[in-house]
């Protein structure tokens, strides 16, 4: 669907150039691992090889003997008595009496070059009590399973609970057998989905330097500097203001890189090591080991049909892990994800967070949505096949809308699912011919989108160009966005206008790029800064006028006068008003902050045809659609590239991507070879369609588009591979074998 | 580390046979320098063959068969029309190795000396009865290819010896090969099995065949039941069967985080179907 000049507006849904594409074609652009300081010294992660152990002893005699090492840090170097997730933080930065899982910090070393850094940690000397480790969550929960730590559970968690269990929480509506018994179909159904990791292509990065007077600059490859500054000054002890953060360009995060995993390190060894500064860069092995994978999830979906697709009751039990501490697994957003879609009278959820001897979970895209939907989706297809009827005709039936009270709790704004189911039953790709051997599945998806902290700060140049500082790192093109949305408001050129992301000192506290949330809140504070600036600017010519500012209005680019009673004088363009700002009142800038909460949910819609080899069980994506909300596409471009990326992500995740770990608990495919992301050669061009029910609570009514991408595929996958082979793969990922053998097993 | 780059074969195996720590030959550096960066083998001598004049040449033998240089290049033989006319089968194998970039300097003999089960030129040059030229301290001496490999990472080269070239027959009229992996995805995957078939034909009957797996064993495997199964049959439908049977029966695959025994059984069979009517059509292509 072409999707160029919507609503009348200037700039806002046209495809110019990112600022940041031609620095990034050329090699210019600097990421993490980039910045490079005099006197900088590399360090390297001694890890546990182990799943589960006590740590006995530490010595770092030989590592600090060999010729180039400055410094070892281990646990004891860190403060201690910190609490809650400040001290899972900590914990998980550097193990202290017990190693969690493979892969888990154990020390640190700083050396005069990588080479030695890393032949350093090899000569330092870790004592293990191997214990016995659990990595399956069903496993984890059961009676016997080795307990990761005692006292972990929080006093939500109902008696006789295996202590791996630490979390419980259950919420709904109406009433579950009175729902039950409407329906004409009532099914039940388990599902199993793998973790899986963000799969970013630049590795965890950073450079730091701290001396004797706890004063630290961090340059970090990081979704969100502000965290990086509050987390890594929690786990070190030191005020938050000592830090100052420069985020780097980013190779991508999806929620991995809004925490922190060794970025104090490098501050601690900096210190430790005189105050030199310290690069510290992951390779991909200790990417996969060692930082946020998702949670992996074991979930029970009950649901009630009328014959005519009616939805009249909906259950779901999840449970996940996420690592070995509280708090990590999205089972809260899973469970409100689960039956986001539906206007659902009655409704029930009750979700478990099990601890196991993984890595730390991280946010990755939409967290806790795509597991939810593989189960609810895939249920509510086998239920549609079971009862004849056609999926999209009962999605749309059942289609949350305006006013509906959501399976979660809120009431509904505006949304734009019935318009997205719409737009996708009119799509050519529902009327493609299927071969022997392939099958189409659809799904819905959902995410919430967020808002949160923001601050941001604009300024007129001397020429009238204007600077815009942000604190959302540009993952996705916000760059470009936030630039339109701001030349549209004070009606000048897009490539008058550049976007800076700027550090911990510039701004107010900003939230990280995630939730989908950085052209939503920056894109709102950047417009109402560009209005500040604008009152301002029409003042200034209100004052050389000398009429009321009132009388003055802004158009185009420069201010005039508001009518002709305010009197007929040429415009004041912005340019003009710049140059003279020294000598009018000073300089003319404007700024804005604001906790945001009017940000509007996104659903999506996806189609896709499979071909399943009978022989081999491989799966063939022959054709992808993709239809989702954007609310107004500012970049359409970038919009379709978020589309396109989640299905990619999903697609890797229904298919081929999961963590395998060995009998010894050690993750065994560290590598992406055998972590098995798609290739491109693997995907055929994803087709998208862009809605547009405007996001009331926006200016130029953006909603995000960043997470609900990844939330349909699995499920959608999973209903063409049984519409291909009728065979109902229950499980992630659904990789040939797996496939191969519920083939055969049908005989 | 002390990297060597010699000048002609003889001081090549000098100076390995002269080494007594951790040494590797230095071909495309496609596996070598990846071992290297990832921690796992840190030689004590590196010894580039790559400055060696004669070794980068693919030449036509007298007998009509090839001679292909250690240091010949994946893309070198792709872009070989005779050899590709020849010996299809074997350059689709060396030419699934990697990428782009890696086939730029990917080797026959690296893929086959990195002793790898899943190395996807090694079925394709058994199949096609290859052999390799072996100089070593002792002199020179010609090996079959499926004598090379000893187990994983193993190879039954001696202490010194290097490989100089690969040697394929010739092809004669009325034959063809194949070489058939299965991946989960379309490209830089390891295989979970592979199968390389090599036969000739009178009219339309098989008269001689060799059925070489990989990644289904310790070792390549050649073997001899699966071309008997196919051998003076036209490939019609039970021989087939019998083919399939016979490879699964030779297969001894394990599980591992690339695919589970059970999946590689089943799937070796279906591999060697496919893969035998490629190589049967390109006979018949040939023939034409
Ligand atoms: C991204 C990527 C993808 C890959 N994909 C595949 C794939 O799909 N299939 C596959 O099979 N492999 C794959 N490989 C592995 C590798 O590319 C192949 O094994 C390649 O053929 C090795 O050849 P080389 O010349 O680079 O070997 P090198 O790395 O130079 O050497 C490999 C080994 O052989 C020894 N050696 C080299 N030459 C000789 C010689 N003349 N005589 C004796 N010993 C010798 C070396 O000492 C070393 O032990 C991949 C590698 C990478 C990096």
């Amino acid at each position: 669907m072409a999707k160029d000049q919507t609503q009348g507006y200037r700039l806002i849904g046209t495809r110019p150039d990112r600022p940041d594409g031609l620095d990034k074609v050329t090699g210019r652009a600097r990421y993490g691992a980039d910045i490079s300081a005099p006197g900088m010294l590399h360090a390297a992660v001694v890890r546990s090889p182990h799943a589960h152990a006590k740590i006995l002893k530490i010595d770092a005699t030989k590592a600090l003997a060999l010729p180039g090492v400055k410094a070892v840090i281990t646990r004891a170097d860190l403060p201690t008595g910190l609490t809650g997730e400040d001290w899972n933080l900590q914990e998980n930065t550097l193990a202290g009496e017990k190693a969690l899982y493979d892969g888990h910090a154990v020390a640190a070393v700083a050396a005069t070059t990588k080479l030695i850094a890393q032949d350093a940690a090899k000569l330092v000397e870790v004592t293990y009590e191997v214990l016995p480790h659990v990595t399956d969550v069903d496993a984890a929960m059961a009676p016997g399973a080795p307990v990761i730590r005692e006292g972990a559970a929080d006093h939500s968690v109902p008696e006789g609970m295996h202590p791996n269990v630490v979390r419980y929480m259950d919420f709904g509506h109406g009433d579950m057998d009175a729902g039950f018994a409407a329906a004409d179909l009532v099914r039940e159904q388990s599902y199993k989905t793998e973790a899986t990791h963000q799969g970013y292509i630049e590795p965890h990065a950073c450079m730091a330097q701290m001396g004797a007077d706890d004063r630290g600059e961090m340059w970090v490859c990081t979704q969100g500097h502000w965290y990086i500054r509050r987390m890594t000054s929690a786990v070190l002890g030191i005020d938050a203001a000592k830090l100052r953060v420069t985020p780097s360009e980013i190779g991508g995060g999806f929620g991995g890189k809004t925490t922190i995993f060794m970025e104090p390190l490098a501050l601690a060894l900096s210190q430790k090591a005189g105050g030199r500064p310290v690069k510290l860069v992951m390779s991909r092995s200790e990417v996969l080991r060692a930082t946020g994978p998702t949670a992996s999830a074991s979930m029970d979906v009950k649901l009630g049909l009328k014959k005519d697709g009616t939805i009249t009751a909906a259950q779901v039990k999840f449970r996940m892990q996420g690592g070995p501490y509280i708090g990590s697994s999205p089972v809260g957003e899973a469970l409100s994800c689960a039956f986001a879609c539906y206007d659902v009278p009655n409704v029930m959820h009750e979700g478990y967070e099990v601890l196991a001897n993984r890595p730390k979970a991280a946010a990755y895209r939409a967290p806790g949505s795509p597991m939810a939907a593989f189960a609810t989706e895939s249920l509510l297809d086998e239920m549609c096949r079971e009862l004849g009827l056609d999926p999209l005709k009962v999605r749309l039936k059942n289609a949350a809308k305006e006013g509906t009270k959501s399976s979660y709790g809120p009431t509904y704004n505006r949304i734009g699912l019935v318009e997205s189911l719409e737009a996708t039953m009119a799509h050519k790709n529902l009327l493609a011919p299927l071969g022997p051997n392939q099958g189409r599945g659809v799904a819905s998806g959902f995410w919430f989108n967020w808002g949160g902290e923001t601050s941001v700060s604009l300024c007129i140049g001397e020429d009238g160009t204007v600077t815009v500082s942000v604190g959302t790192p540009d993952i996705g093109g916000s760059r470009a966005s936030i630039a339109l949305m701001t030349a549209e408001c004070l009606g000048i050129a897009y490539d008058k206008v550049r976007v800076n992301i700027v550090e911990t000192g510039a701004l107010g506290v900003n939230e990280p790029t995630h939730g989908s949330r950085a052209t939503f809140a920056s894109g709102l504070a950047a417009v109402e800064a560009a209005k500040q600036a604008m009152a301002e600017m029409c003042r200034r010519a209100a004052a050389e006028w000398d009429i009321d500012a009132e009388a003055v209005e802004w158009r185009d680019g420069a201010a005039h006068p508001a009518g002709p009673n305010a009197g007929k004088f040429p415009p004041l363009s912005i340019g003009e008003i710049g140059a003279k700002m020294g000598g009018t009142g000073g300089p003319i800038s404007g700024h804005h902050e604001v906790t945001a909460t009017t940000h509007g949910a996104s659903f999506g819609v996806h189609v896709v045809d499979v071909e399943v080899d009978p022989e081999t069980g491989r799966t063939t994506i022959l054709r992808y659609l993709v239809v989702q909300d954007a609310g107004t596409a500012i970049h359409p471009a970038y919009v379709e590239g978020q589309y396109q990326g989640g299905a990619a992500q999903g697609i890797g995740w229904a298919l081929n991507e999961e963590y395998v770990y060995g009998a010894d608990g050690r993750l065994q495919n560290t590598v992406f070879l055998d972590y098995r992301v798609p290739v491109a050669s693997d995907l055929p061009m994803i087709d998208t369609v862009i809605v547009e029910v405007p996001n009331p609570g926006h200016p130029y009514g953006v909603r995000g588009v960043g997470e609900t991408g990844i939330t349909p595929p699995l499920p959608a996958i999973a209903n063409a591979i049984h519409a291909a082979t009728g065979k109902r793969i229950r499980s992630l990922p659904m990789s040939p074998s797996k496939v191969l053998a519920a083939i055969k097993a049908q005989g | 580390m002390r990297y060597h780059a010699p000048s002609s074969v003889a001081e090549a195996v000098k100076l390995a046979a002269g080494t007594t720590g951790i040494t590797r030959f230095l071909s495309g550096g496609t596996d070598v320098l990846v071992q290297l960066r990832a921690g796992m083998v840190t030689p004590d001598d590196l010894i580039d063959l790559k400055k060696i004049p004669g070794l980068h040449d693919i030449t036509k033998t007298a007998d009509g068969g090839w001679r292909i240089g250690a240091t010949v290049s994946g893309a070198e033989m792709r872009r070989h029309a005779a050899l590709c006319a020849d010996w299809p089968g074997v350059v689709e194998g060396m030419n699934l190795v990697g990428s782009t970039q890696v086939q730029g300097r990917a080797t026959l003999a690296g893929n086959l000396c990195n002793g790898s089960p899943a190395a996807d030129s090694v079925p394709g040059m058994v199949a096609a009865g290859a052999r390799v030229v072996v100089t070593g301290p002792n002199g020179t001496r010609d090996v079959a290819v499926e004598d090379i490999p000893a187990g994983p990472g193993r190879t039954k080269l001696q202490p010194g010896e290097m490989i100089e070239a690969v040697l394929l027959p010739p092809r004669g009229t009325q034959g063809g090969d194949a070489y058939l992996r299965f991946i989960p995805r379309t490209e830089m995957d390891i295989a979970v099995v592979g199968v390389g078939i090599s036969l000739t034909l009178d009219g339309d009957k098989v008269v001689s065949a060799r059925v070489s797996l990989g990644a289904v064993a310790p070792t390549v495997l050649l073997v001899d039941a699966a071309a008997k199964a196919i051998i003076g049959t036209t490939l019609d439908e039970a021989a087939l069967a019998a083919l399939a049977t016979a490879v699964r029966a030779a297969a001894t695959p394990i599980s591992d985080k690339r695919g589970t025994a059970e999946f590689r059984k089943e799937v070796v069979g279906v591999l060697a179907g496919r893969a035998a009517r490629i190589a049967y059509d390109r006979a018949k292509g040939a023939a034409k």
